[in-house]
């Protein structure tokens, strides 16, 4: 005969459990928020300076638009990526390799899966909110105020969101720091450059421009940029589904991953 | 004896690749008792740990925490569990309160009840005056206290301690000692796993000895000291082979005998059964009886 409490069943995905799981990275946040604001505005301000007077110089429209409109809301993209996959990819290999942080979330009442999906949630709000820094920031130097630009902050929280389980899973299925390489230099600097942020794609080879397709940061830089200039119908749908497809199917992985990496 | 069982293990099993960390183990723990799991390095306890948490997978057997069948209730478990594992995952950069708040969060403590649980650990830990330190300015023996009031905080009905005081000094290891055992009298149903003797002797209502994944006896410290090595031992010390004539020698008055590097240990001399050889007598230990059950020795 064995002892037992209450027999209430708990859910798979409980608020409880994924409020306390975002308490700490809050509570974390407050010690360092500082450096990561600083960082992520000084950040795309440097982007919009090099690339703006740069080619700007160069370059007075590129589509239609005002160069530093144009790097203006592509940087915004970049923003989010980088406040995204970054953290997530190394918070998340710290946090169970070095901290063993995980270990002690896991033995409270919380599932690897709760656990992911709340990291994952706290990134993607940190990426909305910054993600519209190098919006503001191009503001002082000519980007024009749109009723647009209020959906941007939850564009970016979708775009991050799917940027952070893509964090997640290569850090679940990373074997060592030194894994992480390999990720950045073969998978995220193409797609960083292969999004139409900082210059058009148009004149690229058509199968690198249908390639593009595939990468959800082209997606989400033009879902910001028909966001601020002006909506485009069902190729922003097309976007934004692009973007939670991506979302949802990064979000299992980084779990699958995750339970693997966790759960002997 | 049909006492309510906080912990029931039967043939639990964990392999990872060719090795089986786990084989086979049965482990009862009764509501309100200190069980101590004893064994060397490797011979399983912290996964056995990590089975009763869930973060470990068992690849055959039944296991019950609290009433709920593991894996597929173990949330439930460790809603009412507290978990402090043998190595140290405090989130270094926060403060001792926020390490606690944090907690307080993770285990659910109702927001009306937040502030008091976190006073009541610092108090506990007798952390109150370094409450707003950085963890990394903590000794390690004040973080073991954290990790341990941190495990507390939700006021646990059972609660798992792997290892809660190695790596540190006598000194430090006897405050933990007394705080686990004030969580004891307390009526808090207790499982620890260590490898020290003394440790296990003294907090231990029954004490289960882990050898290569299984158990190999298990019973009140003092029950199986008398059961398996008698009332006292004989200690000789000499050159080596001073110690092989005493063992053979022992060995041919049907005595048995143990080598403890500088000394050989004869066992059941217990009122001077007519052996006589000039030694050190001291009463039997855990130690004794463990290196007697399993060849190995512990320390």
């Amino acid at each position: 005969m064995a002892a037992r409490a209450d027999r209430q069943r708990l859910h798979r995905l409980e608020w409880s459990a994924l409020s306390g799981v975002l308490v700490r990275e809050v509570v974390n946040f407050s010690s360092f928020w500082k450096s990561s604001t600083f960082s992520s505005t000084v950040e795309p301000t440097i982007y919009l300076l090099a690339f703006g007077f740069g080619f700007g110089s160069l370059v007075s429209t590129v589509g239609g638009l005002d160069y530093v409109d144009f790097v203006g809301t592509g940087t915004v993209a970049t923003a989010v990526l980088f406040s995204s996959a970054f953290p997530a990819m190394f918070g998340t290999f710290v946090k169970y390799q070095f901290q063993r942080t995980y270990d002690a979330i896991l033995a409270a009442p919380v599932d690897t899966e709760e656990l992911v999906t709340a990291e994952a949630l706290w990134i993607a709000t940190r990426a909305g909110v910054y993600g519209c820094v190098p919006m503001i920031v191009a503001m002082f130097f000519g980007l024009d105020p749109s009723w647009g630009m209020l959906a941007v902050p939850f564009i970016a929280w979708i775009g991050g969101f799917g940027w952070a389980g893509f964090g997640i899973s290569i850090a679940g299925f990373a074997k060592s720091f030194e894994n992480f390489n390999y990720v950045v230099s073969a998978v995220l600097t193409p797609l960083f450059l292969l999004a139409g942020s900082f210059f058009p794609l148009d004149n690229f080879p058509e199968w690198l421009q249908a390639l593009a397709q595939l990468n959800p940061l082209f997606h989400l830089v033009h879902l910001i940029r028909d966001a601020v200039f002006g909506w485009d119908g069902w190729s922003d749908l097309a976007h934004l589904g692009v973007l939670v497809v991506y979302g949802v199917a990064v979000w299992r992985l980084a779990i699958y991953a995750m339970t693997r990496k966790l759960i002997d | 004896m049909t006492r309510e069982l906080a912990i029931r293990l039967r043939g639990a099993v964990k392999r990872y690749g060719p090795i089986t960390a786990v084989n086979g183990l049965d482990l009862d723990v009764p509501i309100g008792t200190c069980v101590g799991l004893l064994g060397p390095n490797g011979a399983g306890k912290s996964t056995t740990m990590r089975l009763l948490t869930a973060q470990a997978i068992a690849d055959e057997g039944e296991l019950e925490v609290l009433g709920f069948r593991l894996p597929e209730e173990s949330k439930q478990a460790r809603a009412q569990c507290g978990v402090a594992p043998q190595l140290d995952n405090l989130d270094v950069t926060l403060t001792v309160e926020q390490n606690l708040l944090v907690f307080s969060h993770l285990y659910r403590i109702p927001r009306g009840e937040r502030k008091d649980a976190i006073e009541r650990a610092l108090v506990m830990s007798k952390l109150v005056p370094r409450r707003d330190s950085r963890v990394d300015k903590l000794s390690g023996g004040m973080r073991r206290r954290l990790l341990i009031a941190r495990a507390l905080i939700h006021r646990p009905r059972l609660v798992l301690l792997d290892e809660p005081t190695v790596g540190l000094d006598p000194q430090v290891r006897q405050e933990l000692w007394a705080l686990i055992d004030a969580l004891r009298s307390e009526g808090t149903t207790i499982l620890m796993s260590t490898h020290y003797i003394e440790e296990a002797q003294r907090l231990a209502d029954t004490v289960l000895i882990m050898s290569h994944g299984s158990a190999v006896a298990a019973g009140p410290p003092s029950e199986l000291v008398i059961e398996h090595a008698g009332q006292e031992v004989l200690e000789v010390y000499g050159p080596p082979k001073r110690l092989a004539e005493v063992e053979a020698e022992a060995g041919a008055a049907g005595l048995r005998t143990r080598r403890t590097g500088t000394s050989i240990s004869i066992l059941g001399v217990d009122g001077g059964n007519g052996f006589e050889i000039d030694g050190e007598r001291r009463p039997a230990n855990l130690e004794d009886v463990f290196v007697l059950l399993t060849g190995e020795e512990i320390g």
